[in-house]
């Protein structure tokens, strides 16, 4: 029945290579946790900056001036700055500024926790460049299409959503791919602020059992396959949406 | 259809009216006072050699292009006006484009079907039956699952034709719609076109098609550098042309 503890067992015995996650299930439930915070890490930030992309897109076009002076700011802020600092700001700088809670014991509760902060910087992080994917993608809808919604009636929050996004988002897919798997790598820098994703997990995995090769070699495998899973997704979505006649 | 029109003495108030509009790009004076009524049922063409602003003057009507000076009444609606309600207005002008401009990633029905439910906001089943009428009107019926990029020039023109009456507007604006067809695709589309205008449909229309301009239109005016140099219904515009450059204009072309 347990064909692969046993195996992994023995391997450790004949060889000395230490794989403690694959027989021992206390190991192997902390891989599996931080797994499950990688996932839910990597899945709320792509989201949450696809938002941010396509709404910081829109203003960015729009017609007013302190809107497309904002989305500008907020874009050069965040593209010029290294994400590990920008994490670091958002816990240790703005978080503490923050009014906190008393738990019953009497400790500092913060409103935010460090995974909510986490989400809150990475999303910022990747929104930012997908602001300007989009805008690429925006750039390159002919004006003559944009023309014709206008000359249907199609107000320009109408015509964004059901004409120019649809077709934006095709032109820029492959750069938003790039940046999605940038965005799910960028995640394990939430370890820097404690949170149990993979990296932090398999971390305190290769402390305790002084296995620190074989655990690299697992936590490599890990975002190899979850990366491979995400650009799987991607060239499905892509094929989607792929126009008969339009293009190639 | 020219029986429709009525005398141009009788006070029946035009559609479509322009007041000396001027438009400038820039120091560049593209219309220097443009004048013309467009009444119900009439059908108008505007002839002219290249750049003498006949796109601008028809993208001024439906207010893709704001004008600089000058007043565009159309039933009623001032376009010229700073509070121009544009959904109003687009709900009664309809534009058909030289380059089509099809949405690219919807099928010829759903081109059709986008806007009365979008911008209207009427029902589904209701636009899809009108939105298959339309189809078979512009003899598109079989086509209505490709997509644009499926369909020939002439097809999605005549698409482009049934997207816009799908708004059921007043009136249909077309700018030199066959001028990126093939001469057999061409005749097509002015089939279409010409069915419109026996409908009823008002109709102004930018074109270098002569003959078709000289069947259909009620009215032809003829349009360089800017102003309107000569108009009159086609019997007399073909054949008794008054300003030197009109002639020389349709020498070349006829």
């Amino acid at each position: 029945m347990d064909v692969i503890p046993d195996w992994f067992q023995r391997l450790y015995e004949s060889t000395g290579l230490n794989f403690t996650v694959f027989y021992d299930s206390y190991d192997f439930q902390r891989y599996l946790n931080g797994l499950k915070t990688t996932l839910f890490l990597g899945i709320s930030t792509i989201l949450v900056s696809l938002v941010i992309g396509a709404v910081g897109a829109l203003l960015q076009s729009g017609p007013s001036r302190t809107l497309r002076g904002l989305v500008n700011g907020y874009v050069v802020l965040f593209r010029n700055t290294p994400p590990l600092v920008q994490i670091f700001f958002f816990y240790f700088g703005l978080g503490t500024l923050l009014p906190a809670a008393e738990s019953a014991s009497g400790l500092r509760e913060p409103i935010l926790n460090n995974v909510q902060w986490a989400i809150i910087s990475l999303s910022l992080f990747a929104g930012a460049f997908n602001v300007e994917i989009f805008r690429s993608g925006i750039e390159a809808v002919p004006k003559t299409t944009v023309e014709a919604a206008e000359s249907l009636g199609y107000t320009r929050l109408k015509a964004y959503l059901f004409i120019i996004l649809p077709l934006a988002l095709r032109i820029c897919l492959p750069a938003l791919n790039n940046n999605l798997i940038n965005l799910l790598k960028t995640t394990t820098l939430a370890y820097a602020i404690a949170v149990p994703e993979t990296l932090y997990a398999v971390k305190q995995i290769w402390s305790e059992s002084q296995n620190v090769f074989e655990m690299m070699c697992v936590l490599l495998a890990t975002y190899g396959i979850l990366v491979g899973v995400l650009v799987w997704i991607m060239h499905r979505w892509e094929r989607a949406l792929r126009i008969p006649g339009y293009g190639r | 259809m020219a029986g429709t029109a009525p005398p141009a003495w009788t006070p029946a108030k035009p559609i479509v009216q322009l007041v000396d509009v001027h438009k400038s790009f820039g120091t560049v004076e593209v219309l220097k006072g443009i004048s013309l009524d467009v009444r119900k049922g009439e059908v108008i063409c505007i002839i002219g050699p290249s750049g003498s602003g006949k796109s601008t003057l028809i993208r001024c009507i439906n207010a893709l292009v704001p004008v600089t000076s000058g007043t565009i009444r159309v039933e009623g609606i001032e376009v010229a006006d700073p509070k121009l309600d544009k959904l109003a207005l687009r709900r009664k002008v309809g534009m058909v484009f030289q380059q089509y401009n099809l949405f690219p990633h919807k099928t010829a029905l759903q081109n059709v079907m986008m806007a009365p439910i979008h911008v209207l906001g009427q029902d589904r089943r209701e636009v899809e039956e009108r939105a298959r009428a339309l189809m078979r009107k512009v003899r598109l019926a079989g086509k209505e699952d490709s997509y644009p990029g499926e369909l020939s020039g002439g097809q999605q023109q005549r698409v482009a034709i049934a997207r816009s009456l799908a708004m059921r507007p007043d009136v249909m604006l077309f700018d030199e719609v066959t001028a990126a067809l093939d001469p057999e695709t061409v005749k097509e589309v002015l089939v279409t076109i010409r069915e419109l205008a026996e409908d009823g449909m008002t109709c102004l229309l930018v074109t270098h098609e002569m003959n078709f301009a000289r069947d259909v239109a009620d009215h032809i005016y003829f349009t360089d550098r800017g102003v309107i140099v000569e108009h009159g219904p086609p019997s007399t515009f073909f054949t008794a042309a008054q300003d030197e450059r009109t002639r020389r204009f349709l020498s070349q072309v006829l």
